[in-house]
């Protein structure tokens, strides 16, 4: 029992945890202790029907998955809407579902804070990224970096980069999925994690990026749903005025009318600033999100997928600060959902969505949000996986270790071989980091992709001058600096070691490990005199062209 | 392919195109970055700001609507560059493309 009511604390906290290591500062409000449910018979139900009809379709999209296109790449032929649902359902993973509504339902409005960071990233993505990606790329990003740049070097970097996010990414959300998943099903930790690893085994191995894509849209479809049934229930219970949500919410909150205003969760403007950096072109470095962007046929259909992308992400948002909200009001005096003893709500903030969808929709309905729940992580973790795959078989094996003179199905059967191994490495670390605080490494996924993938990413397509060798050694920097300032700040050197002062004072270093890879990004390609130097810059030129103009950019296959 | 290439770059036209484009980029990425930044920073420095309630007595505080405004900027945002990208830019890029095939057929 000790044991248990340990766990739900760290639970409790978790959630917000996974999302961003600042939300520890929101994560002391309320917490309970909490028996293990009993087996919930309902959401099972709807879990398999979602996880039946997933697998229906892994076998039609496996029949369709013959060349490497198709299965990196699902043919290119994914239209602008099911992409923009698909990167949708990849980026709204169940942190951000019930990690802000539970954020919300803790401190009102700074809930608002992280949610804006969240989407900030896609405008950039679409003005800066996007369509130049889809006409330098073929299936990872490092495709459009090594356009002019020596693919050895950059391949190898871009590949680490790519599997220290997504190995990082997986152990949170797996671990992650193991706790919700006991706490909404009544399944052992071990049993959901690999249950989770399996399944998302079995989507990527078969249907590839198709069945990924699929398994993305659907679930993209059902938690938008989910979620704007809980948000209307709110809204015709306050006569779909927000002021009678608001000054019922501060009437029943501890905090009264402090949940109207920011409360410190961002306090010192460097911390401000480093977290809105990493917040921001994080998201733009993330690999299995640059990845989504060659499954479209050209660069007309990446950009509206990204305009679809914003919006249902935006609305998404409202809809958890309206949840967020409604929880406040319908749940803080109902016994229903209230810990006896501490008076806090049953298994912690986290689970105010969850709650909220009994209240207002009875038992089918919170067994349908459970459902929605696990396949919201099932979705996330094949998108890891699949890019995690690629990165091993396309950009280390095919052209790394083979030089691109490889067989179209040994390739498929490397990336096949390579996903399985990183989903039972993933089952594995999963299993062993159960007890651990994962909280800090989803902001550490986000510090790495903006220091390494997106800075490289961002000069081979604007800096003309930029070389190998700068992007290769400044990476490396940005790399090794955000990995380090992790390492001796106050989430990890103070938090999870227990010594008394960090080396490095901020907890978010992604100003500094920016700074670092652009500046000496610049520097190390300045001072490069090298003849390959001399032609990488010359090469500058055509990749321009094809960059800003499509011609010759992969398409769509037609079978 | 690469003759093509070199044949647009060479090409004013493609770089007035390129050049109105990457205007157009950066003003929205500019506009974008001063509105989130203004946003963080007002809740680092001045919070009291977003505290203050529209109406007087009310419970709505100037907070709320900054930050449904930000969401919405950045979804309308997105749309005005899909708009111009996909209709105005895209229409130059295939008079370029056609020029300079047409040219290198001669």
């Amino acid at each position: 029992m000790l044991m248990n009511s340990l766990r739900y604390r760290l639970l409790s906290g978790l959630f917000l945890l996974m999302f961003y290591p600042s939300f520890l500062l929101a994560a002391d409000a309320i917490q309970g202790d909490v028996t293990r449910q009993s087996v919930n018979v309902t959401a099972i139900t709807m879990f398999l029907i979602f996880v039946s009809a997933t697998l229906g379709i892994t076998y039609w999209a496996a029949r369709r998955t013959k060349s490497t296109k198709d299965f990196y790449a699902a043919g290119a032929k994914i239209t602008g809407l099911q992409n923009g649902l698909a990167i949708a359902g990849d980026y709204m993973s169940a942190a951000s579902f019930l990690g802000i509504s539970g954020l919300v339902f803790a401190s009102g409005f700074d809930g608002l804070i992280y949610s804006i960071g969240f989407l900030v990233g896609w405008p950039i993505i679409l003005f800066l990224l996007a369509e130049r990606l889809r006409n330098l790329g073929k299936y990872t990003f490092a495709d459009a970096v090594s356009y002019r740049l020596r693919p050895l070097p950059i391949r190898s970097l871009s590949a680490c980069g790519t599997l220290t996010v997504v190995v990082l990414y997986l152990i949170a959300q797996l671990v992650g999925a193991g706790k919700l998943i006991q706490l909404l099903f009544g399944l052992e930790y071990n049993f959901a994690v690999v249950i989770v690893g399996i399944l998302m085994i079995l989507y990527v191995t078969f249907g590839g990026m198709l069945a990924t894509t699929w398994v993305q849209i659907i679930k993209a479809i059902l938690l938008l749903l989910g979620a704007s049934f809980i948000a209307i229930a709110v809204m015709y219970q306050m006569n779909f005025s927000l002021e009678t949500l608001f000054a019922s919410a501060v009437e029943v909150h501890d905090k009264g009318l402090n949940i109207m205003s920011p409360g410190g969760l961002v306090s010192d403007p460097v911390s401000a600033i480093s977290l809105g950096l990493a917040l921001m072109f994080g998201t733009a470095g993330l690999p299995h999100i640059l990845m989504r962007f060659f499954t479209v046929p050209d660069a007309r259909e990446a950009r509206k997928s990204v305009f679809y992308a914003t919006g249902f992400i935006g609305y998404f948002y409202i809809l958890t600060f309206i949840i967020g909200f409604g929880a406040i009001v319908l749940l803080a005096n109902n016994p229903e959902f209230l810990d006896p003893e501490t008076g806090g709500i049953l298994g912690g903030n986290n689970m105010a969505a969850i709650h909220l969808s009994k209240a207002v929709g009875g038992e089918v309905f919170l067994g349908f949000i459970s459902a929605v729940a696990f396949a919201t992580i099932l979705a996330v973790v094949s998108g890891l996986t699949l890019s995690g795959a690629s990165a091993i078989s396309h950009d280390l094996y095919a052209s790394v270790l083979r030089h691109g003179e490889v067989l179209e199905g040994e390739e498929i059967r490397v990336s096949r071989i390579a996903t399985i191994v990183l989903g039972v490495v993933a089952i594995f670390l999963g299993i062993i980091f159960e007890q651990q605080n994962v909280a800090y490494m989803v902001g550490l996924a986000f510090a790495i992709a903006a220091s390494v993938n997106f800075p490289i990413l961002f000069l081979s397509m604007y800096w003309r001058n930029l070389t190998t060798r700068g992007a290769f050694f400044g990476g490396s920097i940005g790399l090794i600096t955000a990995v380090l300032c992790m390492i001796f700040g106050p989430t990890i050197w103070v938090d999870i070691i227990g010594n008394t002062e960090p080396l490095f004072p901020y907890k978010h270093p992604a100003l500094f490990s920016m700074s670092a890879a652009f500046i000496s990004i610049f520097l190390i390609s300045k001072y490069d005199k090298s003849a390959s130097a001399r032609e990488e810059v010359i090469a500058f030129e055509d990749q321009y062209v094809r960059s800003q103009t499509g011609l010759g950019a992969e398409g769509a296959t037609s079978h | 392919m690469q003759h093509l290439y070199r044949r647009i770059y060479a090409d004013p036209e493609f770089h007035e195109l390129e050049q109105k484009r990457g205007r157009f980029s950066w003003l929205l990425t500019s506009i974008l970055l001063l509105t989130y930044f203004t946003f963080i920073l007002i809740i680092a420095f001045a919070p009291e700001i977003f505290a203050t309630p529209i109406i007087e007595g009310r419970i709505i505080t100037w907070g709320i609507p900054a930050g449904l405004f930000v969401i919405i900027l950045s979804f309308v945002l997105t749309g005005v560059y899909v708009i111009r990208a996909n209709n105005e830019f895209d229409h130059l890029i295939k008079d370029v493309i056609a020029h300079a095939r047409k040219h290198a057929d001669e």
